[in-house]
């Protein structure tokens, strides 16, 4: 009795981590090619730009934003990489903020830092009946805006490539340089990883 | 009627998983807010009924008796991360759009069920045709529930706008509209299947 479970068990975990194996290398390109897109829409071509992704949690749980910023810190564009905010209401935020032909709920273009919804004082239209995502939505461009500036400040965000990662906790961005700039990034980069962690307690 | 035809047709209606075995009702109610999502889930759910079905049904003589459900929670569970898995890689298209429901699948009691109340005791044709017809009636029952959801609360169906975005009930896409949508189909089917 015992055995059979055993045997089972076994079976199944052998199984299970030779399909892991087999697939890593596959899921994790997929991954990168989905990041590296979602790059290329949120720069709308501006080879200046900078990419940031921030981690928020939203109404059904975290999600995660891809926000691009021209040299300025103006908005380029975003693109939801993740979420999980309830469909017709809070999924709206997917292309919600960026309709041109509603410039009270359209945020390309403008300048993040302190955007909010009209509700708290803003003056950025929220997604009807899903004020919870749009704030949250909001916050996590803000926080995308904080780090552009952390990155700006330290490195120069022109030469930057900046990649994030969904690590652990709520909220850390990896970043990537190009190969020759990485000794001497090196420390910025872990400075702006702590600023990302002081971000993390709000809330 | 066939034995084999009667196992298909089975779980489309006379026992059907949702509304008359009242089976499943976690991911039921949590993944139906619009028609493609019901749908979805119902397919994957579909693809591991099946599969757990065949497996169990060629494991069950060798599986003891007083072992079988920690035994069958174990096949399931690994049919469900090698799907996973293997979308992931090979279909990442498919698991855009169905990676969020697998992961539940595991905690859905219509696949143990059936693992328990059919495979287990029949034969492995039987058993896939079993998987088969409950899957395809799960698949039916959520697509309808998500239908009626995503209709009465957003005007729109399979994201088809039929009415203009403001006419829907949003409360229909909410928790709540899960169980009342799914209350009066419920009814509403027990009613045709008297008759």
């Amino acid at each position: 009795m015992v055995l059979s479970l055993v045997i089972i068990s076994t079976v199944a975990a052998g199984l299970l981590a030779g399909v892991y194996l087999l697939t890593l290398d596959s899921i994790n390109a997929q991954k990168a090619a989905k990041q590296e897109a979602a790059r290329k829409a949120v720069l709308a071509g501006h080879e200046d730009g900078v990419a940031i992704e921030t981690a928020v949690d939203g109404f059904g749980g975290q999600f995660r934003v891809m926000v691009g910023f021209d040299a300025e810190g103006n908005i380029l564009g975003y693109e939801i990489l993740e979420h999980q905010e309830t469909p017709g209401l809070g999924s709206h935020m997917v292309h919600w903020f960026k309709n041109a032909d509603k410039p009270g709920q359209n945020i390309i273009g403008r300048k993040a830092g302190s955007l909010m919804v009209s509700k708290d004082g803003g003056d950025v239209d929220a997604i009807t009946a899903a004020t919870i995502s749009s704030r949250a939505f909001l916050k996590a461009i803000n926080q995308a805006y904080a780090d552009f500036h952390g990155v700006e400040a330290t490195t120069g965000a022109s030469q930057l490539n900046v990649q994030s990662d969904e690590v652990q906790g709520t909220e850390e961005v990896v970043i990537e340089v190009a190969e020759e700039d990485i000794e001497e990034a090196a420390d910025e980069v872990k400075e702006i990883i702590i600023i990302e962690e002081k971000e993390a307690q709000d809330e | 009627m066939s034995n084999a035809l009667k196992t298909l047709t089975n779980g489309l209606l006379k026992e059907n998983p949702t509304f008359v075995l009242v089976l499943g009702m976690c991911p039921t109610l949590a993944t139906t807010t619009s028609a493609i999502n019901g749908m979805s889930m119902g397919l994957a759910t579909l693809f591991v009924l099946v599969c757990s079905n065949i497996v169990i049904s060629l494991l069950k003589n060798l599986i003891p008796d007083k072992v079988r459900i920690p035994a069958f929670i174990v096949v399931i569970a690994t049919f469900v991360t090698l799907v996973q898995l293997l979308m992931q890689a090979y279909l990442p298209a498919i698991y855009d759009v169905l990676g969020l429901f697998i992961p539940l699948i595991v905690v859905n009691c219509i696949v143990l069920g059936r693992a328990e109340a059919f495979a287990a005791k029949n034969s492995v044709g039987l058993s896939a045709l079993d998987g088969i017809g409950m899957g395809l009636g799960f698949t039916l029952a959520l697509t309808l529930l998500g239908a009626v959801r995503e209709l009465l609360g957003t005007g729109a169906c399979f994201g088809f706008h039929l009415f203009p975005d403001n006419y829907g009930a949003l409360v229909f896409v909410l928790a709540p509209g899960a169980f009342i949508a799914l209350a009066y189909l419920m009814v509403i089917i027990n009613k045709l299947q008297k008759k």
